[in-house]
């Protein structure tokens, strides 16, 4: 009964998206206010009969309705409680649901927080997404539904939900992908409202800013969560693979920030309008191919599902939509809004110019290496595979270019600045800058290591430079803290994610360069020193858990004599599917990772094949992808995001009741 | 020339520099680092290149996997059931290898026609099936469990 009833719910859901595209576009062409009014009540609608649909799948794992075929397919009654509401979304039809719930929650943000918009502005942003709800809603019902049954033929219990996904970190990992992956349609209903409008000006920009920084925020924080996830949990150590799927999550992300920083220039200064315009389609439609790479099944990759190609074959239809209905909207209108200001060679636009360049190239370098494969098969050219190296030699070069770059930011001015006053601004952080990186590498490491230097160089350039800025910017105030106070949330957002990039970037190279990883054969007793850190194998033993059976070895850990950790890694052999599963032991540290995990026993005396890693500030990495989401947090509680509707509507209200006192 | 004209050319140029080296980076990056697909048959047919990077995939045959007693290093054979591909591999396999499903190893093929494999592929979840195996099967016109289709 309760399947039934979430399925009811999406429906009406679907029918609420479909009234929410039609209504309100037809009001705003015609000029009509109460049908353009309607609109956020049934945004807030769609969200309502939505949550609805995905508490009754919810509630059909919590109990066990193994007669729901999503349910059979993805838990056991074995599964922790926990384990049973992630594992919702740890297959297809769930996580298409989860997109339709959070396609309709920002929906509803967009209603509740955008009151302040022009009627005419928001029934069309609501209208845009409305579409896009129908066209996963129907997506979901049509190719996918999550509530069709298994009756009869209604298993004693479930098949188990994958054991890679058994794991905290995948509770919230989707949720948080899909919030900033989901988040990029109001920028993208944005523009294409505004396209529709034929009007992109400042406020244009303002409006869609606060909505793009969140989202872009939480694309950060869930590719973070998967990279520490595959870190930990893949059992490999490595942190990023250029798997086609984490690709797929990146590519948005690439487009994102460029975005983000273009929609800066639109806001400040009136220029890249176009471009702005254009840079939110890409994302969204990025995000859209994702959606597909991961659905379809296209890829070899370590997150597909098994699917069905008419599913692969929706999406991309859908995308073709989208990408083809939105640029042709663009080809008609955007040449009419053009922009007439010019600014000067030395200023802030250019450096962001240059941000956006080098943050396109990085797009369309990861998405070619990762459709090239797709290509290749649809030309008959056989099947390729691109490899690791290819994205490291075009994605490193690009970053290490954007980072001077990007030192010079915070420094310098809008419209037109003198390359005299950077000189004179900036000499002293660049030399500190440089011989600082230069000479770190020294003390670290036994070798000196080039490619550490040159992190180093950049990350401190980077750094000096925002504080060279700060004690600028704080010069002239009473006291230094006073002028600290003074400084804007989009100011501090700015700095706290500049910041978390150096530490993601000397995070990413130091591990990269000086990570020693050990893969050999041990018998208990044996002993194996990685980096300065013998590693003894004590012993194995037998280990039960909830719903698996398991090997766990026993480590200690000793640094000059001292035990410092006691490891314990574990084989799993999870009950209900009979899958195999590593758990790594891991010692976590801001300056290194200790990480051991099991292979398979070798030969018959006891002995397995043992993985030994030090990983140096692994940590910084993850770290600094916090504190670039927390910077795009911090933005938007930027005053100047609320100043509009107050300014109008709060005096008038008070005079009305200063009026009525008198 | 107007400003605004002559900024534009500029940004044009810039745009247009970067972006070829850009792309000469990419071709430059990309010649080395792709590997093709060869089905097992393909393998036994010659068809395979000796020396370059390649991936052989199919069904880890039953009763092939021979693990070695004092190293990591494991010997095993891909089939699609018209041929067969001898694979040394020296490491730790992925957790859901093992005979009867599919793999894709990565590697290069000696003289003697063993690949010298350096990434073994599994699949990672109970039904999922890597794209080129299917095909490869189906090539071959076998299923799964190597009966005739």
């Amino acid at each position: 009964m309760i399947p039934e009833l979430g399925h009811f719910a999406l429906i009406i859901g679907l029918c609420l998206s479909l009234t929410l595209t039609v209504v309100p576009l037809w009001g705003a062409w015609r000029g009509n206010a109460a049908a353009m009014s309607i609109a956020p009540s049934l945004a807030i609608g769609v969200l309502v009969f939505v949550a609805i649909s995905f508490a009754c799948l919810t509630i059909a794992f919590l109990q066990d309705d193994f007669s729901v075929e999503v349910v059979a397919n993805n838990s056991n009654s074995l599964l922790p409680a926990m384990y049973k509401f992630s594992a919702v979304w740890g297959n297809h039809e769930g996580s298409l649901l989860l997109w339709v719930l959070i396609l309709a929650f920002w929906m509803s943000a967009v209603a509740i927080f955008s009151r302040e918009l022009p009627l005419l502005m928001l029934s069309r942003v609501l209208a845009v997404m409305g579409a896009i709800s129908v066209g996963f809603t129907s997506f979901s019902l049509f190719t996918s539904n999550p509530f069709a049954r298994l009756l009869p033929g209604t298993p004693a219990d479930g098949q188990d939900l994958n054991p890679l996904l058994q794991d905290p970190g995948l509770i919230i990992h989707p949720p948080l992908l899909y919030m900033g992956y989901v988040g990029f349609s109001v920028a993208f209903a944005f523009a294409i409202a505004a396209l529709l409008g034929g009007r992109l000006d400042a406020s244009w920009a303002k409006w869609s800013r606060p909505w793009t920084n969140v989202a872009w925020a939480f694309l950060t924080l869930g590719i973070m969560l998967g990279s520490w996830w595959a870190y930990y949990e893949l059992g490999w150590g490595g942190w990023w693979f250029w798997d086609p799927v984490e690709n797929a999550s990146f590519l948005p992300w690439l487009a994102g920030t460029a975005l983000i920083h273009s929609l800066a220039v639109t806001e400040k200064r009136g220029l890249f309008k176009s471009w702005t315009v254009l840079l939110a389609i890409f994302a969204f439609s990025l995000s859209l191919l994702g959606t597909f790479l991961v659905r379809s099944g296209v890829l070899t990759s370590v997150h597909a599902f098994a699917t069905d190609p008419e599913r692969g074959l929706f999406i991309l239809i859908f995308l073709a939509i989208v990408v083809g209905g939105s640029l042709t909207l663009y080809a008609v209108k955007a040449p009419s809004v053009g922009s007439r200001v010019s600014f000067n060679w030395i200023s802030r636009e250019s450096l962001l110019l240059t941000n956006n360049v080098v943050f396109l190239a990085a797009t369309l370098t990861v998405l070619f290496g990762t459709l090239f494969p797709l290509i290749m098969d649809a030309l008959g050219q056989g099947k390729y595979s691109v490899g690791p190296p290819y994205f490291n030699l075009v994605f490193v070069p690009l970053m290490a270019v954007l980072m001077p770059f990007m030192g010079l930011g915070p420094v310098s001015r809008w419209k037109k600045d003198d390359a005299k006053r950077w000189r004179a601004e900036l000499l002293l952080p660049a030399i500190v800058a440089v011989v600082c990186g230069i000479t770190l590498p020294y003390f670290t490491a036994d070798e000196y290591n080039v490619w550490v230097a040159l992190a180093l160089v950049l990350a401190f350039w980077l750094l000096l430079g925002m504080l060279r800025d700060l004690a600028f910017r704080t010069a002239n105030a009473a006291s230094r803290l006073q002028g600290l106070k003074r400084l804007t949330p989009s100011y501090w957002g700015m700095l706290i994610a500049h910041l978390g990039f150096a530490a993601t970037v000397i995070g990413v190279v130091a591990t990269s360069q000086y990570s020693v990883e050990h893969d050999l054969k041990m018998s208990p007793g044996d002993t194996d020193v990685v980096a300065g850190y013998s590693f003894t194998f004590n012993e194995v033993v037998p280990f039960r858990g909830p719903n698996f059976v398991a090997d766990e070895a026993r480590f200690t850990v000793h640094y000059q004599g001292e035990e410092i950790a006691r490891l314990a890694p574990q084989k799993r052999r999870y009950l209900a599917s009979g899958s195999i599963m590593t758990e790594a032991a891991i010692d976590d540290g801001l300056w290194r990772d200790l990480f051991v995990a099991m292979g398979e026993p070798v030969g018959d005396d006891g002995a397995w094949a043992i993985r030994l890693h030090y990983k140096p500030m692994v940590r910084w990495m993850w770290l600094g992808a916090i504190f670039i989401s927390l910077g795009a947090f911090v933005t938007v509680a930027d005053k100047r995001y609320r100043r509009a509707p107050s300014r109008v509507s709060a005096p008038t209200a008070q005079e009305d009741v200063h009026g009525a006192k008198a | 020339m107007h400003p605004v004209r002559k900024q534009r050319l500029l940004i044009v140029l810039f745009v247009v520099v970067f972006s070829s080296a850009a792309i000469g980076l990419m071709v430059y990056a990309l010649s080395g680092n792709i590997n093709l697909f060869f089905p097992p048959a393909e393998v036994a047919a010659g068809n395979a290149p000796v020396g370059t990077p390649i991936r052989v995939g199919g069904m880890v045959k039953e009763g092939s996997v021979q693990r070695s007693n004092d190293s990591l290093e494991i010997r095993f054979e891909v089939t699609d059931f018209q041929a067969t591909v001898p694979v040394v591999y020296t490491g730790i396999l992925p957790d859901l290898f093992d005979e009867g499903q599919g793999a894709v190893a990565s590697g290069v093929l000696n003289e003697a026609g063993v690949l010298q494999a350096s990434e073994v592929l599994a699949k990672h979840d109970e039904n999922y099936m890597p794209p080129e195996v299917a095909d490869a099967l189906e090539k071959s016109g076998h299923d799964l469990k190597g009966n005739k289709i």
